[in-house]
């Protein structure tokens, strides 16, 4: 118990695992309760942190402008990310980046169901600004480390809540997950193996 | 784990059931045992689930529980797990608003090593303690909220005021992260001119001396987060000069010249939002004080997670 509100930790989570975190929930009843997406490694999010390449925008609006964005990760899976006039300032920037960029997006994770019953995750920016390269390789072995920490305590915790619901919920081996921080992680590898031009 | 750390911890556990229950420290150790090697349930946590069997056994409370009486008297900054029963001697630096009935007083308590906060239940029927005023207090509880450690006063805390005082330690914690948010009041503000009010003016109005002719300064108000633990970090005029290359003198004239004070926390934010930083000061409350801050601008290496993502 804490006496002052405490902020929501953004989650570092590649695309593979964030696109797979279908299933929401809320903690309390209350309509404005903040509604979190289950990882399937098993920890809740009300909040990431993204740094990707940022590959293309597009209005999608229909009677006002709507951005979309697509974000692609070191592994070639992609985040979508969705702005409208409710994220003014995220939207701005959606219109006003040139792709390619590197970019470092804090949002909120959505979803919503398509007509054909898929569920999509998706995420809703509270900012997203133009980083450089050296942002991006420190956020891919973050990123890796976290997952790698997440499914270490998902293979070990009998009890904990969050890794119990995406027993529960999914039927989703971790091992992907884990192959997909290695890809990023060799990745990276490669790119510093290159010789100099 | 090895079995002799086991029987100790099992004895522990013993001696706090001893007069409740009719329960072996053989069948406490099993108890452990099982947990900790079949399990693989870390120590700590399984200490605590047999803990608590034997409190539902009992019928007891977790405040019932006393140390023992031979608690571990503790430095401040040795505090480093959750539900450890420890005495400190320590010095009231700051009392907060306790924004619960339940809670009678929450503040900073502090020795020479350093702070940490405290909460003392109201349930719990325990004297004031005065700002100031260095006491002993015996049987507390120490416990953590993402990554931060505190200490409960409880019903069985001895409290003993003590006629010394305490120089109190600056903590220094240091913090790596992604800057991933700046909140208002962030950028060129205007403080209260009125001596020893520094208040920040809110549409040129002190709260306590209302209309006022502010004084420029700059600051920051940040959220460093690690993705494990969220940090706020205030910058101060020196420490935003430094993070964003903007001086007082320039900020003032991007401010004039756009007849907006606005324009300057825009410019920040573009430099320093998203970026990746190591952060180092005193905490004060839910703040980290920047006193140091560096740009980590050098690709981490991925070697060594690349190492464990294999091992897995």
């Amino acid at each position: 118990m804490s006496s002052v509100p405490t902020r929501e930790v953004a989650k570092r989570v590649f695309a593979r695992e964030f696109n797979d975190a279908t299933y929401t929930f809320k903690e309390s009843d209350d309509d404005r309760a903040p509604v979190y997406v289950l990882l399937p490694t098993g920890e809740s999010a009300n909040r990431i942190f993204v740094v990707g390449t940022l590959t293309e925008t597009q209005d999608v609006g229909e009677d006002s402008e709507y951005w979309q964005g697509r974000i692609v990760d070191p592994n070639g899976d992609t985040y979508f990310t969705y702005a409208g006039q409710y994220q003014p300032e995220a939207a701005s920037m959606l219109r006003e980046l040139e792709p390619p960029a590197y970019v470092a997006v804090v949002g909120k994770p959505r979803t919503y169901e398509t007509d054909e019953g898929d569920v999509n995750v998706s995420i809703r920016p509270e900012s997203i600004t133009e980083v450089g390269e050296a942002v991006r390789d420190r956020w891919v072995v973050e990123t890796a480390e976290r997952t790698l920490d997440r499914i270490q305590t998902f293979e070990e915790s009998e009890h904990d809540e969050y890794v119990q619901m995406a027993r529960d919920e999914y039927d989703l081996p971790t091992e992907n997950y884990r192959r997909a921080a290695v890809e990023a992680l060799e990745s990276l590898e490669e790119e510093t193996a290159e010789p100099a031009p | 784990m090895t079995e002799s750390d086991l029987r100790t911890q099992a004895t522990e556990i013993h001696e706090q059931f001893s007069d409740q229950l009719e329960v072996t420290v053989e069948e406490i150790e099993e108890r452990l045992e099982t947990l900790v090697n079949e399990y693989k349930v870390p120590t700590n946590e399984a200490r605590r689930s047999v803990i608590n069997t034997y409190l539902d056994e009992a019928g007891m409370d977790r405040d019932d529980l006393g140390g023992g009486g031979g608690n571990e008297h503790v430095d401040i900054a040795e505090i480093d797990s959750p539900e450890e029963w420890v005495d400190i001697t320590a010095k009231v630096v700051d009392l907060w608003d306790a924004t619960s009935d339940a809670v009678a007083q929450v503040g900073l308590l502090g020795d020479e090593t350093g702070t940490i906060k405290f909460t003392k239940w109201s349930k719990s029927d325990l004297p004031s303690l005065e700002e100031g005023a260095v006491y002993n207090l015996r049987n507390v509880v120490t416990d953590e909220y993402q990554g931060r450690f505190s200490v409960k006063l409880n019903r069985t805390t001895t409290i003993e005021e003590l006629d010394e005082d305490i120089e109190v330690g600056e903590d220094d914690v240091e913090i790596e992260g992604a800057l991933v948010d700046i909140q208002s009041d962030s950028g060129l503000i205007k403080r209260c001119p009125e001596e020893d009010c520094t208040r920040v003016l809110q549409n040129g109005r002190c709260s306590e001396h209302g209309e006022v002719e502010g004084e420029f300064d700059l600051r920051i108000k940040a959220v460093v987060d690690d993705g494990a633990d969220v940090y706020e970090v205030i910058f101060d005029k020196e420490t935003t000069e430094e993070l964003t290359g903007i001086d007082l003198e320039e900020a003032q004239e991007m401010a004039m010249d756009a007849l907006d004070t606005s324009v300057v926390a825009d410019e920040m934010t573009d430099k320093i939002l998203g970026q990746y930083y190591s952060v180092t000061g005193p905490t004060f409350g839910r703040y980290v004080l920047a006193n140091e801050v560096e740009q980590l601008r050098e690709p981490a290496d991925p070697e060594a997670v690349l190492i464990k993502a294999r091992s897995i």
